[in-house]
């Protein structure tokens, strides 16, 4: 027993926590009993001892479960095993519970934690629906609905958009490039362990007195400095998830830059690899200014600090400017790696070269650098100077050029195609309709005068559902149904995956379109009671919202018996070129036997005998086993 | 060389669908009534834009469509590839011109529409707007009352002049939104935030909040009365102007 406290795992991470909670009370006591009794009554305090606890018990859990053990060993001067693979790849389904190094593990264990938050967050947002069906109060409080939808937005930003494309990226993006793994296996197992932790101190809010953060995602100061407890649980959580991301997006630009293939050249990348370099640098410039505006927040919060306290000379406004410098590029974030996943299904599915290769690489590059100067315009109405609006009008319409370039891009790629209208295809053509609906209300909401109406009202909730439901969701439906043989070994059911498609396709657009007119005609967002002449139109969309959420249990269902039970996948079902389908399904421990050597671009389809990249001959008889990998459990048998 | 048939049906079913969807633009209901001469050229701004949009998405969509239709996936074809065409560079500095052309023209005549929204009149009132959890408070300062300012809790505009509100916050941010002058601002704590309205049609409009400002956010409602000079001038005596019971204003 006492052996299990002392090896990495969940019982030593179990009682990290505890030891977390220990920490937390006594540095708190004395901290407080060292500044003595003019400033404290109390030297114990419930909610200090919560508030450091938030962030010591999560640190010392990941700490417990071992992700540290190899740099603590390292840095204690003891001998390390740079070559020790134990806990690589995973052999049984228990291998996805541990601290894992293998990317292949990592992305699985990302993707099916996101989805879990996903499940959670659109649970909260049936509850939302069943409170606006009707006009009066239904069966929650002002404060109960107000964090229902503050925790919607957190959980399905933080620990789902963002984290699900770093998943996908994770398994993906290292076999396309022809690499063994990524580039710091041991930070990738730390940034996946760090999203759970994050999240449930998110959803534990709900138990704080007080009740849950209720500020809305954007946390506007100075309403949130002097919210209840609550509040903390959202600064805090912000913190893992940033901190796990940065980390990620580190890694990723690593690994593009240093481990490609010998002959894969930047323009020789697939543009999923493109999209998650542009992804990553974004990360890295944007996300400490979201850790920074949250810091500021705590700080204000729970110690007094003024930043944002008019009173004492704090700036109101800086916390805007500091939150959308990170949250606008965090758009881009949440939609350029759906970018990449169409660009490879189109391409594969429509069995065509992607169409102005080139320029779909450049258009990502000048949304990173465009994305960082169009931040206040989600402040027009703020109070900030009036002529700050003017410049950031004109950058907001000019990044729908490069946006427009690769929705055109896409459509030439259809043309004269051979289109496979699977269900991975369906969700890309249904991402470019939606997608050019929220492209456009977002080009309307740059024009000044029109935004001054309708910001903050429905018509946003609209747009922003129109760009991370109809934009980013679908290119993850598109792409967790393209990769799934891949990363499973089985096929999915296409009948069920059609009508996934139809039914989230049909009620997303009964949900969210008719949101348009209830702002336009002046019902303000996040409220839970609204006037008696909008109440035909919400009772209609919270009944369609229903339809949605049911259309989910579909994907649900069709994913976990094909899990379980569905056909063998072959290696390259779609016949696709990129190196991830050149071997088997799901791939072998270490990827690739040998380094595979790239050859000529990701897309060259409809040119008889081109390849992308050439496997040496260990693979010449098909995505056999590769030789040389001790252990061939985890590969799939045909 | 290929059916062009099914090309032609495709492009006139695309420019009936245009045709149709501008109609539909004209006879939805978009907006609350007008109320202000901001929310005539907001409207006019909107319409604009949806007009400009409208042929955007058919076209997205009637080329999704018409490959759907044409290029599906038929018995036989399942080993098959389209052509290797890898770009073309006049297409693709079209739709980078275009485009860009479209939104600088439509974003430059939203500030045509801004700068007339905005611009000072020869003459207006102001008003003080206070914001608090969960009211607003409303001052008609000595220069429009003509003696001691006024306080109310409710507020009344005189039709056809222009008002500035001079708003600012007691505790948190809010946003005095009136969705019938298409007009909005927020309401800082620290500092005075002001925008101007033409108020042109008599009636009584919601005032909204418009930023999450606490639990009674969703109950932080009033109303504004657009009325005549006249009574306007009476309503002010009636509020306690009749300190001074002649007003000087022409």
């Amino acid at each position: 027993m006492v052996a299990r406290f002392k090896t990495p795992g969940f019982y030593r991470a179990l009682l990290g926590t505890a030891l977390g909670g220990v920490f937390a009370t006594a540095l708190t006591w004395i901290v407080r009993m060292s500044t003595g009794h003019a400033t404290f009554h109390h030297y114990l305090s419930g909610e200090a001892i919560l508030t450091v606890s938030l962030i010591a018990c999560p640190i010392f859990f990941v700490i417990g479960l071992g992700v540290f053990d190899y740099w603590f060993h390292w840095a204690a001067g003891r001998p390390t095993r740079p070559e020790d693979h134990s806990n690589h790849g995973a052999f049984t389904w228990k291998d996805y519970f541990k601290v894992n190094t293998d990317h292949k593990v990592i992305g699985v264990q990302y993707v099916v934690t996101s989805f879990i938050f996903l499940l959670i967050g659109g649970l909260i947002a049936m509850l939302m629906r069943a409170e606006l069906a009707q006009p009066g109060a239904q069966f929650v409080d002002a404060n109960t609905y107000n964090g229902l939808f503050s925790v919607h937005a957190s959980i399905l930003i933080f620990f789902f958009i963002i984290p699900v494309f770093a998943g996908l990226a994770n398994y993906v993006l290292p076999l396309m490039i022809g690499a063994p793994d990524m580039a710091f296996p041991r930070l990738n197992a730390l940034s996946f362990w760090l999203l759970p932790l994050g999240g449930i101190v998110m959803l534990s809010s709900f138990l704080a007195p007080g009740g849950s953060f209720a500020n809305g995602w954007t946390a506007y100061a100075p309403l949130s400095t002097a919210a209840p407890v609550g509040q903390n649980f959202f600064s805090i959580g912000v913190q893992f998830a940033g901190a796990s991301s940065i980390a990620t997006a580190l890694n990723f630009l690593v690994t593009i830059i240093t481990m490609r293939a010998p002959g894969m050249s930047f323009f020789r990348m697939p543009l999923l690899v493109w999209a998650n370099f542009s992804t990553s640098l974004l990360v890295v410039i944007a996300t400490p200014f979201v850790a920074a505006s949250q810091f500021f927040n705590l700080l204000d919060r729970s110690l007094g600090f003024n930043f944002f306290n008019a009173a004492k000379g704090g700036n109101v406004l800086m916390y805007q400017h500091v939150f959308w410098f990170y949250s606008h590029p965090a758009v881009y974030i949440m939609m350029l790696p759906g970018f990449g996943i169409i660009s490879e299904i189109l391409a594969t599915k429509a069995r065509k070269p992607i169409f102005g290769y080139r320029m779909m690489a450049f258009s990502l590059l000048a949304i990173v650098v465009l994305g960082f100067t169009v931040w206040a315009h989600h402040m027009f109405t703020s109070g900030m100077p009036a002529w700050v609006r003017i410049p950031m009008a004109i950058t907001t319409v000019v990044i729908a050029v490069p946006t427009g370039i690769k929705i055109f891009s896409w459509l030439a790629t259809l043309w004269r195609g051979v289109l496979h209208l699977d269900t991975s295809m369906l969700f890309a053509l249904g991402f470019l309709t939606t997608f050019t609906l929220g492209g456009i209300s977002g080009v309307m909401l740059a024009m000044i005068p029109f935004d001054i109406h309708v910001s903050a009202s429905y018509f946003i909730v609209a747009h922003i559902h129109y760009v991370l439901f109809g934009g980013s969701l679908m290119t993850i439906f598109a792409g967790v149904y393209y990769w799934f043989p891949k990363m499973t070994g089985r096929m999915y059911d296409e009948r069920l995956g059609k009508w996934h498609f139809w039914s989230t396709f049909v009620f997303f657009n009964l949900t969210f379109a008719p949101m348009h007119i209830l702002g336009l005609q002046g019902m303000p967002r996040r409220v839970a009671t609204y006037s008696a002449q909008f109440a035909d139109l919400n009772l209609m969309i919270s009944i369609c919202s229903w339809l949605l959420g049911l259309s989910t249990l579909v994907f649900v269902y069709n994913i976990v018996t094909s899990w379980r039970g569905g056909p063998r996948a072959v290696a390259n079902p779609w016949r696709a070129m990129t190196l991830e389908w050149q071997v088997s399904s799901p791939p072998p421990v270490f990827n690739f036997d040998k380094v595979p050597t790239v050859v000529g671009g990701p897309y060259e389809y409809g040119i008889p005998g081109a390849v992308h990249g050439i496997l040496e001959p260990a693979h010449v008889g098909g995505a056999r086993e590769p030789a040389g990998v001790s252990s061939g459990t985890h590969m799939s048998g045909e | 060389m290929r059916n062009r048939r099914p090309l032609i049906v495709t492009l006139i079913a695309a420019a009936i669908a245009t045709a149709i969807g501008i109609a539909l633009s004209f006879i939805i209901h978009w907006f609350p009534v007008q109320a202000s001469a901001q929310a005539k050229n907001t409207d006019r701004l909107y319409h604009v834009l949806v007009i400009a949009s409208i042929p955007i998405f058919v076209l997205v969509v009637s080329t999704i469509l018409y490959s759907v239709w044409q290029y599906r996936m038929k018995p036989g074809e399942e080993l098959k590839d389209g052509p290797p065409i890898h770009g073309n560079t006049r297409l693709e500095v079209i739709w980078t011109a275009i485009p860009a052309m479209l939104v600088l023209a439509l974003v430059s005549y939203s500030f045509v529409i801004l700068h007339d929204n905005e611009k000072k009149p020869a003459r207006e009132i102001q008003v003080q707007v206070t914001g608090q959890q969960f009211f607003w408070s409303f001052v008609y300062p000595s220069s429009v009352t003509g003696g001691k300012p006024v306080e109310s809790d409710q507020l009344y505009l005189p039709a056809n002049e222009s008002v500035q509100f001079q708003m600012r916050s007691k505790d948190v941010i809010h946003a005095f939104w009136i969705p019938a002058f298409r007009l909005q601002e927020d309401v800082v704590p620290g500092i005075t935030t002001t925008y101007r309205a033409t108020p042109d049609r008599i009636g009584t409009y919601p005032v909204v909040c418009n930023l999450l400002c606490g639990l009674g956010h969703s109950t932080m409602r009033t109303n504004v009365h657009v009325v005549s000079e006249a009574q306007f001038q009476q309503w002010l005596k009636s509020k306690g102007a009749s300190s001074s019971t002649t007003v000087t204003k022409p």
